[in-house]
């Protein structure tokens, strides 16, 4: 049986409740979007692309059974660090999990700013995109 | 006399902001080409507005208008004379640059027939790009580009074959944004009057550094964004000669703009009022009034002086970082450091040096063509402003070395 959403978010806070200061948290994203597992060259491009100001973000997603695969990409490497995550928490989930699940973990684990608007690194947009295929795909699975 | 490191501490005690931290750090603010900080004279003054004699302006007859009136008034003759402009009623108050050209360009698009060209540089901000791009498609006109170089100079030689009889309007920035260059804006005027087309200036850029004798300039149109010089957010200048503002149409309609009005026909007032409908940002204007007096007090020239220094020191020590890549490196410049590093996203470097305190811009600075000729996402920006110290630029390059360590 695998790691609900929820359990993987309480696993994320405690590994970051480790750090004692902002250096070790962004050297650890920094780490984790070095060893994110990149997405096909194909699917970069406009059509996986989320439109945020600065960085760029391609995020493309496949069924597997009843579970959701996703892959993702960014030209940053602290926006990659934070696709890592993101991916950690929704990779292998069932659509109508993704589609109830909360996002409030990502305060906890410091990196609130990146949702802010303002840092327009597309954050919160791949939260949406990711929630999104979640939709399409669970009325996908039903019919 | 150059401004000397007392000089500079007694100007910072003036900025309230200054003592503030940032996620733990003393505040390191150089994102001043985005917006300047507003020192306590020009908090004061807006305090004082709202404390002792808000009211609308020119139509009230009561004590309390007539001194909102008269300090809004006062304002308005404190940036014609920082500008050496003419006539009072040829400063506009509107909200900002954007608000500015935007005024001109919807009047233009009225104006303009199909065969007319106007002529735009390629370093604009995009609020000098789209307005255009709006008018020539409500007019039919067409819209050509002055080339640049790797450096972020223009090609004038370029300029100079755009230019025909069918050239209506140049329109060009004093300063680069993005690059902080300094462009030939004299000669780019002398050229476009020698056919007959206007000139418009965007002037936001260059306006903290550098005090324009428009007259001397003999520009047509040059606008200018009061927070980017210590005032506050949402007020600004349009500048147009009184014969080029008389023939322009008004952008927008409503009260004080308006002489006579009737359900058959409307007759507008004369300038300044034809472009300024509505309330105004009364506040805004009388601190604008007081922003630039602090400026004058300090001095332009010993401002620019002084960012020269830490433009070159930020600019030697920058440089001595393996895979610095540095845009805009045309000798005229004003103090705007815009670079990268190799292999690293400037996204990335900008998200670290905010951990340490440090405030820089980073992406395209709203002037995509510039990114695109570079080939680049975008660069990280340092604009220095007169309250930033030698201290500041050495924390800066501490931090771009740090975060390259972290990223690479």
């Amino acid at each position: 049986m695998s790691q609900s959403i929820s359990e993987i978010q309480e696993e994320i806070i405690d590994e970051f409740s480790m750090f004692d200061d902002w250096m070790q948290r962004y050297e650890y994203m920094i780490s984790l979007g070095k060893s994110l597992p990149l997405i096909d060259e194909k699917y970069k491009t406009d059509d996986y692309l989320i439109k945020g100001c600065q960085s760029k973000v391609w995020v493309h997603a496949a069924l597997e059974g009843d579970q959701l695969i996703f892959k993702a990409d960014s030209d940053a490497i602290i926006t990659k660090g934070i696709i890592a995550i993101l991916i950690r928490v929704f990779s292998h989930q069932k659509p109508e999990d993704i589609m109830e699940a909360d996002t409030s973990f990502i305060d906890e684990i410091g990196l609130k700013e990146h949702l802010s608007p303002t840092r327009a690194n597309g954050l919160v947009s791949m939260i949406k995109q990711i929630k999104l295929y979640a939709i399409a795909f669970r009325t996908q699975l039903n019919q | 006399m150059n401004l000397s490191s007392k000089d500079i501490e007694r100007i910072r005690n003036d900025f309230p902001i200054l003592n503030r931290k940032v996620n733990g750090s003393d505040l390191v603010y150089l994102d001043n080409a985005a917006t300047s900080q507003t020192p306590k004279q020009v908090i004061d003054c807006i305090v004082d507005y709202y404390s002792n004699y808000n009211a609308n302006i020119h139509r009230g007859v009561h004590s309390l208008s007539q001194q909102a009136t008269e300090a809004f008034e006062v304002a308005r003759k404190k940036v014609q004379q920082h500008f050496n402009i003419a006539h009072p009623e040829e400063v506009i108050f509107t909200s900002g640059t954007t608000h500015s050209i935007n005024a001109v360009a919807s009047g233009y698009a009225k104006l303009l027939n199909p065969g007319d060209e106007l002529i735009v540089s390629a370093l604009e901000h995009h609020s000098n790009i789209v307005p255009w791009q709006m008018a020539c498609e409500q007019s039919g006109a067409s819209l050509k580009v002055i080339p640049m170089d790797a450096s972020g100079a223009l090609d004038l030689k370029a300029y100079e074959s755009l230019l025909s009889d069918r050239t209506q309007l140049v329109f060009c920035n004093h300063v680069s944004n993005a690059l902080g260059v300094i462009n030939p804006i004299e000669t780019i005027i002398e050229k476009a009057h020698a056919v007959g087309a206007a000139v418009l200036i965007d002037g936001a850029q260059a306006a903290p550094h550098i005090k324009a004798d428009l007259q001397a300039l003999d520009v047509d149109f040059y606008t200018v964004s009061a927070h980017k010089l210590c005032g506050p957010t949402g007020i600004g200048m349009l500048y147009g000669k009184k014969e080029r503002l008389e023939a322009l149409p008004p952008y927008q309609g409503g009260g004080e703009m308006i002489a006579t009005v009737s359900f058959e026909k409307t007759t507008y007032a004369g300038l300044p009022h034809k472009f300024e409908a509505g309330t105004p940002n009364i506040a805004g204007g009388i601190a604008f009034g007081a922003a630039l007096d602090y400026m004058n007090s300090i001095g332009f020239e010993r401002i620019a002086a002084y960012e020269k220094q830490l433009l070159e020191l930020a600019t030697e020590k920058l440089s001595l970082i393996e895979g610095v890549e540095i845009y805009g490196t045309s000798e005229e410049k004003t103090a705007v450091l815009s670079f990268n590093i190799k292999g690293l996203h400037p996204y990335d470097i900008g998200s670290i040096l905010d951990q340490m305190g440090i405030a820089v811009r980073t992406g395209h600075h709203c002037a995509q063509p510039i990114m695109d000729f570079y080939q680049i996402p975008g660069t990280v920006r340092a604009s220095f402003s007169f309250y930033n110290t030698f201290d500041e630029v050495d924390r800066l390059i501490a931090g771009v070395i740090k975060a390259k360590e972290m990223l690479s």
